[in-house]
């Protein structure tokens, strides 16, 4: 059980500053147990609500699932500049991402906000899920017969990217 | 000059670099004579010691850590 606890504990980082948090897991995301640890940490905070969003892997082009790189130096900065948007707005938000291997119908993402009425989290998450896609530094890769294959299609440049390729 | 680290990051799949140089123009000037990176100069952000920069007017200290992001797709 010791041995147990351990692995885990080496398996996913947490990031805690009042209530925020951001966790990376090993492979695919345990989303029941994720969404219920969410719900009980905030559930005497007085927030009237929570939207939660659960990503999914989908089965597509053939593919057995995804897999994924993270940069975490950048991504916890990334995160903390949302959780103090999160604060200005009296919410918090949640995060829960997978590394490695994620297959069909497991969950690679979650994320979450909590805040007292129900328009400000309903507009955090779009707001904070749209800029994960396009800013959070995580690299999807298609799993195809045991190989990965780089997602550049559905890839988006950061921005400001490209500034070494400018002529000089 | 200045010795820095250069990493390549997700897909780049390219080993860490370490050069002597003192800021940005003379990074892009050795890194567009590699072919090897093709289009990833153009659509990669960068990071000194993990903070994105949006301009190559940065001037670079010893030990620095330099990292080319290219484009994400997380979730």
């Amino acid at each position: 059980m010791w041995h147990l606890k351990m692995e885990i504990k080496f398996h996913f980082c947490h990031l805690y500053v009042e209530g925020d948090v951001l966790e990376l897991y090993d492979g695919a995301l345990d989303v029941p147990k994720i969404l219920k640890e969410w719900y009980e940490e905030q559930a005497q905070s007085n927030y009237g609500a929570y939207i939660p969003f659960v990503g999914t892997v989908r089965s597509e082009d053939g593919i057995d699932g995804l897999s994924f790189d993270i940069y975490e130096p950048i991504l916890e900065s990334w995160f903390a500049l949302w959780q103090e948007k999160a604060k200005e707005r009296g919410a918090i938000v949640k995060m829960a991402h997978s590394r490695g291997d994620v297959m069909l119908h497991e969950s690679s993402y979650i994320s979450a906000v909590f805040s007292p009425k129900r328009r400000v989290a309903l507009e955090l998450i779009d707001e904070f899920v749209e800029d994960f896609k396009a800013s959070a530094p995580i690299w999807k890769y298609d799993l195809i017969n045991g190989k990965r294959v780089y997602a550049k299609d559905r890839s988006t440049a950061i921005k400001g990217s490209g500034i070494l390729g400018e002529k000089i | 000059m200045k010795m820095v680290r250069v990493e390549f990051l997700g897909p780049i799949q390219k080993e860490p670099i370490e050069l002597e140089i003192d800021n940005l123009n003379q990074l892009a000037q050795i890194l567009q004579q590699d072919e090897s990176l093709g289009e990833w100069l153009q659509n990669s952000a960068v990071a000194v010691n993990d903070t994105l920069v949006s301009s190559r007017d940065v001037a670079l200290k010893d030990g620095d850590k330099i990292s080319l992001l290219p484009p994400v797709c997380g979730g």
